[in-house]
């Protein structure tokens, strides 16, 4: 593949196709021509997890991701986390324990909690901080944020 | 670099043909991202080949006495996988130290080495543990070579593998009885490039020190060997006066520059403490 052509992938569970040159990377995409603007473009190399999204359900920095080796597969924004206009389990806790402030990381916390309680249901403090070890926020003092780890964590426990 | 075509071969044969027509090989892209990022016009123009469909490149298993690891297992997996858990656990200890979550899901053990990075926190565990590393392509062809990790570090960024080449896999030689360990200094204990690293390994046998190898991170042109720790080391009694001695020697195989990063004398100074605690580490383990 070489210059502009149409790449496929799943995007929130729908198949789509978007323009994508060969250098460009899965965040270029997202907020280019699929105008999925949840995953923010922060440092743009790999430090601060604004721009995580699930790749396959792993958490990945779509900063470092080249659109191209996600061709065919399935991408998590947080604009899909919701069903039908509830939040998930973890958007939920985050609104309630007021673990957001200016929101810039919210998305990429939101989805590397999501893909850190998928693996672990229930994370220690200790825990619940490694898991966020990738993603930076310059507002919370991330307190909240452990918090609302945790509650989604026993929320998920309580409705499985 | 100019990234002129992207090309994501699902055999190895495939993949070896791309790398001979010139295309650069690309697996996490945790540097090589961006590294493109930085200088998106940089350099001459090029065609990158993913290795990310090659399933071949991202087995771990245990083979005539050997653990291999495909190149393109993840730092996650290193992390996790229960044969390196039981055969290599030093390096799932720098795995588990690497990076972040995001990262670590993406960040090959190929990629590491042949970036090459004289903080490649891969490197001194695979130092210790006498690994061998694995390359298919350019002149071979499909046949494959062996170059144990100490010779294939050649200078800053610079390794033994010739163009066209790939890393396929790392070879661990299993040894029972051998113990090990690795110790990263920085600045914060996340998501930070190693300011010094260390790793040692040894048998212990009547309480005398057998094998010992000793490596280290960030403190030179490429990631080492420490020939005059491993001396003081070799025979040795499991003894305090030995741990302190060798963590002395280790500081006459270091050269480390000041950077942003941290001062040429505050890197001696951490280098000095980390070596102790990995040999005691060790002796105690
Ligand atoms: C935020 C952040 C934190 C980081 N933290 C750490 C850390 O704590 N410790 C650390 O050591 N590193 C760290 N790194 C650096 C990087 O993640 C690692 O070096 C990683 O292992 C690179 O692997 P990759 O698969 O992403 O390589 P890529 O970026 O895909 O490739 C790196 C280089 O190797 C070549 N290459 C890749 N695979 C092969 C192969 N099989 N055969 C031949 N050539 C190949 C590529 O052409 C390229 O030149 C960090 C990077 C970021 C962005
Ligand atoms: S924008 Fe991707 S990690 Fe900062
Ligand atoms: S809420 Fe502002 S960066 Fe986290």
């Amino acid at each position: 593949m070489s210059s502009t052509a149409d790449l496929d992938l799943v995007v929130n569970g729908e198949r789509v196709t978007a323009p994508a040159r060969p250098g460009d990377t899965l965040l270029d995409v997202l907020r280019g021509p699929l105008g999925l603007t949840g995953a923010k473009a922060g440092c743009r190399e790999g430090e601060c997890g604004a721009c995580t999204v699930l790749l396959d359900g792993l958490a990945v920095n779509a900063c470092l991701t080249l659109a191209w080796t996600c061709a065919g597969r399935e991408v998590v924004t947080v604009e899909g986390l919701s069903r039908d206009g509830v939040l998930s389990p973890v958007q939920r806790a985050f609104v309630d324990a007021w673990a957001v402030q200016c929101g810039f990381c919210t998305p990429g916390m939101v989805l590397q909690a999501t893909a850190l309680l998928a693996r672990n249901p229930d994370p220690t403090p200790e825990e619940a901080r490694r898991g966020i070890e990738g993603n930076l926020c310059r507002c919370t003092g991330y307190g909240r944020i452990v918090e609302a780890i945790r509650a989604a964590a026993a929320a998920g426990r309580a409705n499985p | 670099m100019p990234v002129t075509a992207f090309h994501a071969p699902s055999s190895l044969a495939d993949a070896l043909a791309l790398l001979a027509a010139g295309g650069r090989p690309v697996a996490g892209g945790t540097d090589l991202v961006v590294e493109l990022a930085a200088a998106p016009d940089g350099g001459p123009p090029g065609a990158l080949v993913s290795l990310h469909r090659l399933a071949e490149l991202r087995s771990v298993a245990v083979e005539d006495g050997d653990l291999v690891m495909g190149a393109g297992v993840t730092v996650a997996t290193l992390r996790e996988h229960p044969l390196v858990r039981e055969h290599a656990p030093v390096l799932a200890q720098a795995a588990d130290r690497f990076a972040g979550p995001q990262v670590r899901n993406a960040a090959t053990l190929g990629g590491n080495l042949c970036h090459a990075s004289p903080a490649a926190d891969l490197a001194p565990p695979l130092l210790v543990l006498d690994a061998v590393v694995v390359l298919a392509g350019g002149e071979g062809g499909e046949a494959e070579r062996r170059v144990p990790v100490d010779a294939f570090f050649v200078g800053p960024r610079r390794t033994a593998r010739l163009p066209g080449e790939l890393l396929t896999a790392v070879r661990v030689p299993l040894r029972g009885g051998r113990r090990a360990s690795f110790q990263k200094g920085g600045t914060r204990p996340s998501m930070d490039i190693s300011v010094v690293s260390v790793a040692a390994s040894a048998e212990l046998r009547d309480g005398v020190l057998r094998h010992a190898r000793i490596a280290l991170g960030a403190v030179g042109p490429t990631p080492l060997r420490s020939p005059a720790a491993e001396a003081v080391l070799e025979g040795a009694p499991a003894t305090a006066a030995t741990v302190a001695a060798a963590a002395r020697a280790v500081l006459r195989d270091a050269r480390p520059i000041d950077d942003v990063r941290a001062s040429a004398a505050y890197r001696l100074h951490l280098l000095g403490v980390l070596a102790q605690r990995v040999i005691r580490d060790v002796i105690d383990r």
